[in-house]
């Protein structure tokens, strides 16, 4: 299992990494986390990888009362670990304590995580129930993408091949609502058989889920009683099997996370612990 | 055209456990084969090349790291200490080498380089886990052999070995 031949070039200038990019089948790499597996078992070859990790300032997390900006080169442990984000938008460590084990937090991205856009991860599902954004920067200048717009189908979101992810922003948790994660995969830290987001503002409720559809999928509960809360969300979901788990048995973990996190999410809106 | 694509090689220089290498690598040379190909340092072993088994974790300015996930070429940037850097000066055993050989953390010793880094720098971060935290700390590492009660020991053991020899303040 070895890459293929490819040209690297790591540009201290965003300019110059855009330039670079306008060569045909280059790949960016950030925390290379996902590329490098995809490299070595040749699923992807570009013929030119642009390492990002030169280019200065893209690894703040700016967090202000409206939210959590998060550059391309902060790694997940060090948005994982600020006590900032976790006071404004305590949705994104509670789902990053998921992703993957400590040692690929170390290198791997938040950023690169939502352009990655694998179905079965957390972040995608946080940005979407957030109603977050990406801003990337490419040849025809910035442009911010809605999470609505982001997911187009499985590992593939609608930052264009020549484009940069700059940013990520995760809205704030307005005064009195709640929020909660939980997954079940096989071991703690492997990616999930299903996973669930909920966000209770008032009387509005909306989960997200991972692992059940080819793009993360946000379903609203509002409104509906307790007890049909996980059929509703199924009539929307539609469950797929494969190796790791059977269309039936995700369908059970759709109902039985669906009463956690939406219980979880309204305790913690109500101060509890979620 | 049947003429063979040269590969742009690229004249790097990395640091690895103290010391400065200058080496010629291609663009697609894995961290893990460089060290072990390029400069002989084969204490760092290679089980799955995608990040999953853990046994190719090196340190990278103190951090646990795949060196299966990390290009040689984009290392540059980084003080590199796999397991050959965790001995003392004098080649005396780290208290976390020393747990695992006490303990029985170890059999065929495949897994072990990356046990020893990953629990070395667990440690700096978290001087005595809880059995819990101790747990969390190696769950990214594979073990075929020896049914990781022994090595959450040697963890715990490592923790009482290092507060031991901790220098009085
Ligand atoms: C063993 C293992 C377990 C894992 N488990 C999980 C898990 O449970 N949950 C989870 O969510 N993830 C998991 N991951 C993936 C991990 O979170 C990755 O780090 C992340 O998905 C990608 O981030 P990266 O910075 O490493 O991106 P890279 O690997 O560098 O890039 C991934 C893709 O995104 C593109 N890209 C990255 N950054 C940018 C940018 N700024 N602009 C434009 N394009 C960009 C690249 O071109 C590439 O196509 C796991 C990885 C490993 C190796
Ligand atoms: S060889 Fe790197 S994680 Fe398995
Ligand atoms: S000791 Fe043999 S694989 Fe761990």
């Amino acid at each position: 299992m070895k890459p293929a031949p490819f040209d690297y070039v790591r540009p201290d200038r965003l300019a110059d990494a855009v330039a670079a990019l306008a060569a045909p089948e280059s790949k960016v790499m950030a925390g290379g986390q996902s590329l490098v597996p995809l490299l070595s078992m040749r699923l992807a070859s570009p013929s030119l990888v642009v390492d990002i990790n030169g280019l200065p300032g893209l690894d703040a997390i700016t967090v202000t009362s409206g939210g959590v900006q998060v550059g391309a080169l902060a790694r997940h442990t060090a948005v994982l670990e600020s006590p900032e984000v976790a006071r404004v938008q305590p949705l994104v460590p509670m789902a990053l304590a998921h992703v993957a084990h400590a040692t690929v937090r170390n290198r791997g991205t938040t950023v690169g995580s939502l352009v990655h856009a694998d179905s079965a991860a957390e972040m995608p599902v946080v940005l979407s129930l957030l109603g977050g954004s990406i801003e990337v920067s490419g040849p025809a200048g910035r442009r911010t993408i809605a999470a609505s717009e982001l997911f187009v189908g499985p590992l593939e979101s609608s930052v264009a091949p020549d484009e940069i992810a700059l940013s990520a922003f995760f809205p704030a948790l307005p005064p009195g609502a709640g929020v909660a994660f939980d997954e079940i995969a096989r071991r703690h830290g492997d990616y999930a058989l299903v996973g669930a987001a909920a966000l209770v503002e008032g009387e509005r409720i909306r989960v997200g889920y991972l692992s059940v559809s080819d793009v993360p999928t946000v379903v609203d509960l509002t409104g509906v009683p307790a007890a049909d809360r996980a059929e509703a969300a199924l009539e929307q979901l539609d469950p797929t099997g494969d190796i790791h788990a059977t269309a039936a048995y995700r369908r059970t973990l759709v109902r039985v996370l669906t009463d956690r996190v939406v219980a979880a999410a309204t305790a913690n809106a109500q101060g509890g612990t979620p | 055209m049947n003429e063979i694509r040269r590969e742009t090689r690229h004249e790097i220089r990395l640091r690895v456990n103290g010391v400065t290498y200058e080496l010629r690598v291609p663009a697609r040379r894995l961290l893990s084969d460089a060290l072990r190909h390029d400069l002989g340092l084969t204490g760092t072993h290679v089980g799955c090349e995608h990040g999953v088994c853990g046994s190719c974790t090196i340190l990278a300015d103190g951090e646990p790291v795949r060196a299966c996930l990390l290009l040689a070429v984009a290392a540059t940037a980084h003080e590199i200490t796999t397991v050959e850097g965790l001995a003392g000066p004098d080649g005396e055993p780290n208290a976390v080498q020393r747990a695992f050989a006490e303990c029985h953390g170890l059999q065929c010793g495949f897994c072990t380089p990356g046990f020893l880094t990953t629990v070395t720098a667990g440690l700096r971060r978290d001087p005595c886990p809880t059995r819990d935290a101790a747990r969390e700390m190696i769950a990214g590492n594979l073990c075929r052999c020896t049914g990781y009660q022994n090595i959450v020991r040697a963890v715990e053991r490592a923790a009482e070995l290092e507060s031991a020899q901790e220098p009085a303040r």
